[in-house]
């Protein structure tokens, strides 16, 4: 065959055929590999709801408990405690809990919680997932009526997980989904059937 | 024998010739080694590539035999590392190697990357090795990272958090892939499990991988000078550069006394100071991770700590990784933010000898600045030095071009 039989369009047509061809398989074989990398079966298995018993709680304490390898606070505020959550609206970044992701749709009030008196939150700070501190201690003199204080990057959070404004933590503090089984016994993870 | 063999023409010249009949191995020992000519006048910042081979080969030969008692499961990683520490006879030996090992890596490829910026190697025609050799940089600080992880201490445990939750700040897509990273909801035995993959098997490939490209790169081109001269522009009759010496023996020589140095400051830290004061083996990672409590005060390790002071001195989430990003990838463009037309220091004018000092003096604080706590007056210095850092990169176009040089001699030079 000679340079002038060459059908030059017909050899283009394969190579281009070809190639395309090549990378939409090359596509579909790294979805597995891909996917391998999401949560397993188990993992999600693992992910199940916890009970948290609660019938022995004082006002004013902190349990921490974990569900999905995650830290939760689970905390009985006080009638103090809850009086102060209206007075700092403008310190806060979102007092209204506008943003969607951040809590189920029956923690959207001014405590962020199902019950007033049960605040249950991820302990993960919003900005890069350290555990933040309690510090409930009130201290007129600094502003500071109690709160959560991340030691990784200093973000502040008020005692319904509400981000104060000029921290890095762009959001407020996650409440996971729960509900109230009983009085006495919180599930987190799952709150169907309750609101 | 051999006249017999000669008459019923069998194959002359030995095993070599065998070999090379089959295999370019004396071809490729002069094109690398005793046929490549790199200028005579090196100084002491040339000896930090060989030296990062050497870090390299530590890495692996001791990292292969910390494999064989390591158990990467959050069950049991942290008493294994305990069992190579107190059991394995040796096994503390191999270990501090291992973790000394990862901070000479970077202090060595650190002074490595300097060199390049004292002296314009990154400047054409050798633009494509400084990219290839950032390439090989983002890879170690992976590769360390992942390694940091394995030990399963607090730090490991709560760096990674931090870490792996900045890629949480991308818009849209970051929350999948964080939970793509970590393959659970937090960071868990899974966690553990896909990091030991990396950092034993694809991370170190890869780091080969580039490396070898690195070099062909190199000697393709040929090695820079502390003149920044061509010192293939001036070849004798026999087309050796005029300037150059052989690698072997000439570099090979003064490299090894080198190595012995190097081998004498590493040992010394191994025997006598392998966590080094709490900079090389961070002591709040001498306690098994905890889920429930992050270490009061969390810092990267010293390596990973200017870049993490940019990030910190960022009040916002997104602009805070961004900038975090932009730090480390910024040296990657200065073939093409250098404008200055010298490559050497030693020619150029007083504005970017003080660039230089400036960054230098900024990468540091800004390094010490990332170890201090979240506290208001170490966060606003962090904010000044990193506006300096961005400075000496963004600004370099403009004072390039301005600063007067002087007139680059024929041939290298000696300084005392």
């Amino acid at each position: 065959m000679t340079e002038d039989d060459l059908d030059r369009n017909r050899r283009h047509f394969l190579t281009v055929a070809t190639a395309v061809t090549g990378v939409v398989g090359a596509g579909f074989v790294a979805v597995p590999f891909i996917s391998s990398l999401k949560p397993s079966a188990r993992a999600q298995a693992l992910g199940a709801p916890v009970e948290v018993p609660i019938g022995s709680m004082q006002p004013g304490e902190m349990l921490r408990v974990l569900w999905r390898g995650k830290l939760v606070f689970v905390l009985r505020r006080t009638d103090a405690m809850l009086s102060r959550l209206t007075e700092n609206a403008d310190q806060l970044r979102d007092p209204d809990s506008a943003e969607v992701d951040q809590q189920p749709d029956y923690a959207v009030n001014d405590t962020r919680s199902v019950r007033p008196e049960y605040l249950v939150v991820e302990g993960s700070c919003t900005h890069l997932g350290c555990a933040p501190l309690e510090d409930f201690e009130v201290r007129p003199a600094e502003g500071w009526g109690g709160g959560f204080f991340c030691p990784c990057h200093g973000s502040k959070f008020d005692l319904a997980g509400r981000v104060f404004k000029g921290v890095p933590a762009p959001t407020n503090l996650r409440v996971p989904p729960h509900r109230f089984v009983r009085d006495d016994l919180i599930l987190i993870g799952q709150d169907s059937g309750a609101a | 024998m051999a006249r017999i063999e000669a008459e019923v023409g069998k194959p002359q010249g030995g095993l070599m010739k065998w070999i090379d009949d089959r295999f370019p191995f004396t071809a490729t020992m002069k094109y690398h080694v005793t046929e490549y000519y790199a200028s005579k006048n090196f100084n002491f910042w040339y000896v930090f590539g060989v030296l990062a081979f050497v870090v390299l080969f530590i890495q692996l030969f001791t990292g292969i035999f910390l494999t064989m008692n390591y158990k990467p499961a959050a069950a049991d990683a942290f008493a294994s590392v305990e069992y190579i520490m107190r059991d394995v006879e040796w096994g503390w030996l191999l270990r501090y190697m291992h973790s000394t090992g990862a901070s000479f890596f970077f202090i060595v490829v650190y002074l490595h990357m300097f060199r390049a910026m004292l002296y314009g190697s990154y400047k054409k025609p050798r633009e494509l090795i400084w990219i290839i050799g950032m390439l090989i940089f983002l890879v170690l600080m992976a590769e360390a990272f992942a390694g940091y992880l394995l030990p399963w201490g607090q730090m490991s445990y709560w760096g990674a958090q931090v870490i792996i939750s900045l890629f949480g700040a991308i818009p849209w897509v970051g929350d999948a892939l964080v939970e793509i990273i970590r393959g659970d909801y937090s960071i868990s035995d899974i966690t553990l499990n896909r990091f030991f993959a990396l950092h034993v098997i694809a991370l170190p490939l890869a780091l080969i991988g580039l490396i070898f490209v690195h070099i062909v790169a190199l000697h393709e081109v040929g090695s820079n000078n502390p003149d920044g001269i061509e010192i293939k522009k001036n070849k004798g009759a026999d087309g050796v550069p005029l300037d150059g010496i052989a690698f072997h023996p000439y570099h090979t020589s003064k490299d090894l006394v080198a190595i012995i140095v190097f081998l004498m400051i590493f040992s010394s830290v191994v025997f006598f100071a392998p966590d080094m004061g709490g900079y090389f083996l961070e002591h709040a990672n001498f306690e098994p991770a905890n889920l429930t409590a992050t270490p009061e005060h969390i810092a990267p390790v010293w390596y990973f700590t200017p870049f993490y002071a940019i990030l910190r001195a960022v009040p916002d989430k997104l602009w805070g990784f961004i900038l975090f990003g932009l730090s480390v990838l910024l040296p990657l463009f200065l073939p093409w933010l250098d404008r200055s037309r010298v490559k050497s220091i030693r020619y150029r004018g007083w504005i970017y000898k003080s660039a230089l000092s400036i960054f230098v003096v900024t990468f540091f604080s800004l390094g010490m600045l990332g170890m201090m706590p979240a506290e208001p007056i170490y966060v606003l210095a962090a904010r000044v030095f990193s506006v300096i850092y961005f400075a000496f990169f963004l600004l370099m176009p403009y004072y390039t071009t301005i600063d007067k040089t002087k007139p680059v001699p024929e041939r290298v030079v000696y300084h005392a």
